[in-house]
């Protein structure tokens, strides 16, 4: 099987090819944006990090914003800084370097203030954005493709339709020798000892297991205080209105988009898998924690199965929007890119389903835009904080 | 996976107590379950769409079966017929008893 894609110079291939400009600190998000703005082909990768950091929480942002940069969808990178912060422009304009792809660097406080900033920031984007522009696209084999698994919005469509059928795509996947990221571990409290059967081995299992506990642990941390009785609920609205009664049955239903391969290892928040293969990846079930996660992680594309109907997208990432509830893809049709409802209307298999996804993420790597992206939403940007004692908060 | 009663209600195992309904179920309705369909059970409660109904009587405190495994307990008795949600169902994972910083161990 094969997509059509861009080839990088570390051998990644990315479906898409954006010039990134990102800022070291969100004090020059304001720049960051307007030089977007000006030059076409660009995104803008706003963020709240960067100042006024230490230790692990430090450690965190930095891992996650270089190997964002680093992933296969950006084909060159404008780094703006401000020159205080304690996250330095050069840093991580050398992180991001490790790709081999373009990387520049500019510092509004060295450069003198706003407009002179966007000035210059708009010129090297644009000669960066017309370099890249020559690239054009290869015949690549599929496994070179690393997609990212989410669920927002569930409903009670959402495990008996959607996720099982991405389930039935990302078998396909890694079939074809590529690479799915499932995450969310707020979400898979109850699945722990299924899911360390799926492991490849015993000391991957321990992971999995440890994994989901401790993620319980500092959920039943903070919100063992009386003064927190009322924000004690782990489910929200949306799904308990939806039909899911319990934390378990949720994660029964959004763990079946994993599909069914064995895990081959657990991975850090924004870590990239050292293989091909089935992992987990270490996120809360923020959605756009954890899609920033995957695609740090390196995925090019990300399904994402939404049965109350969520619109939100990435500026680097296409994110294909998968509904099992009939409904909300007729209602949301402008959100909507697959409808797995038919499985719930009896006029469908999961494996029809399955495969009509799996095809969909081909035509979206090689170049099919999905409705997120054409409607320009890309909220699913945000890098978590480390608290105390490394509890990711 | 294997529907149920003419796509009513979805029966994710055969050791599931609860189906989930693929459409507004109204009282009255009767909903052929089980092997070759031989149990019936009857409706006793409106159930939204993608709802659980309880596919015999659960004692309280017993656990509820979906897709095969444990997804909460009963918080009271519930009859077979009647609607499975939130008002009946308990489940206290998320809320696990932790050791506090000194050793002492806290709800």
């Amino acid at each position: 099987m094969e997509f059509w894609g861009y080839r990088r110079p570390d051998g990644s291939v990315g479906v898409r090819n954006h010039v990134a400009i990102i800022p070291s600190v969100y004090c020059a998000n304001h720049v960051v944006g307007q030089i977007a703005a000006q030059v076409a082909g660009t995104v803008a990768i706003l963020h709240q990090v960067g100042c006024s950091q230490v230790g692990a929480d430090f450690e965190l942002s930095a891992i996650t914003l270089g190997n964002i940069g680093r992933n296969s969808n950006i084909a060159a990178v404008l780094v703006v800084g401000l020159g205080c912060e304690k996250f330095r422009a050069l840093e991580l304009a050398d992180r991001i370097a490790k790709s081999g792809k373009p990387v520049e660097v500019i510092g509004i406080q060295e450069i003198g203030g706003t407009p002179r900033a966007i000035e210059r920031g708009v010129c090297i984007a644009q000669r960066l954005a017309q370099e890249v522009s020559k690239q054009q696209r290869d015949k690549v084999d599929a496994s070179a493709l690393i997609v990212g698994l989410k669920c927002g919005g569930t409903d009670a469509t959402s495990g008996i339709a959607a996720n099982p059928a991405v389930g039935v795509a990302t078998d396909k996947l890694i079939a074809c020798g590529g690479t799915a990221i499932f995450c969310e571990l707020t979400e898979l409290f109850g699945t722990e000892e299924l899911l360390a059967r799926r492991a490849c081995d015993e000391r991957v299992a321990e992971q999995v297991r440890t994994a989901i506990t401790d993620m319980e642990r500092n959920v039943s941390i903070l919100t063992r205080d009386e003064a927190y009785a009322s924000r004690r609920e782990l489910l929200a609205a949306g799904n308990i209105e939806g039909g899911v009664s319990t934390i378990v049955e949720k994660a029964l239903g959004g763990v079946c988009k994993a599909g069914t391969n064995q895990i081959q290892g657990v991975l850090d928040y924004a870590a990239i898998p050292p293989g091909k293969g089935l992992y987990l990846m270490k996120t809360k079930g923020h959605d756009a924690e954890s899609v920033t996660g995957l695609i740090a992680g390196g995925a090019q594309i990300v399904l994402f199965t939404t049965g109350r109907g969520s619109p939100a997208g990435s500026a680097i990432s296409p994110v294909i929007k998968i509904t099992g509830n009939p409904r909300t893809f007729q209602h949301m049709a402008a959100n909507m890119d697959i409808n797995a409802g038919t499985i719930v209307e009896g006029k469908e298999s999961l494996e029809s389903v399955g495969a009509r996804i799996f095809d969909e993420v081909i035509a979206v790597a090689s170049g099919k835009k999905t409705k997120a992206e054409l409607l320009g939403h890309t909220e699913l940007f945000s890098v978590p904080r480390v608290g105390a004692y490394g509890m990711v908060v | 996976m294997h529907k149920e009663g003419k796509a009513l209600v979805l029966v994710l195992n055969s050791r599931d107590n609860v189906a989930t309904a693929l459409q507004d179920l109204s009282r009255g309705t009767v909903l052929r379950v089980g092997g070759n369909m031989g149990r019936t059970v009857t409706v006793s409660e409106k159930i939204p769409f993608g709802h659980k109904i309880a596919l015999c009587d659960i004692a309280a405190g017993s656990p509820i079966l979906k897709y095969g495994e444990v997804i909460g307990y009963a918080s009271q008795e519930i009859q077979a017929g009647s609607l499975v949600h939130v008002h009946n169902v308990k489940c206290t994972r998320g809320h696990q008893q932790v050791a506090s910083d000194d050793g002492r161990k806290e709800s």
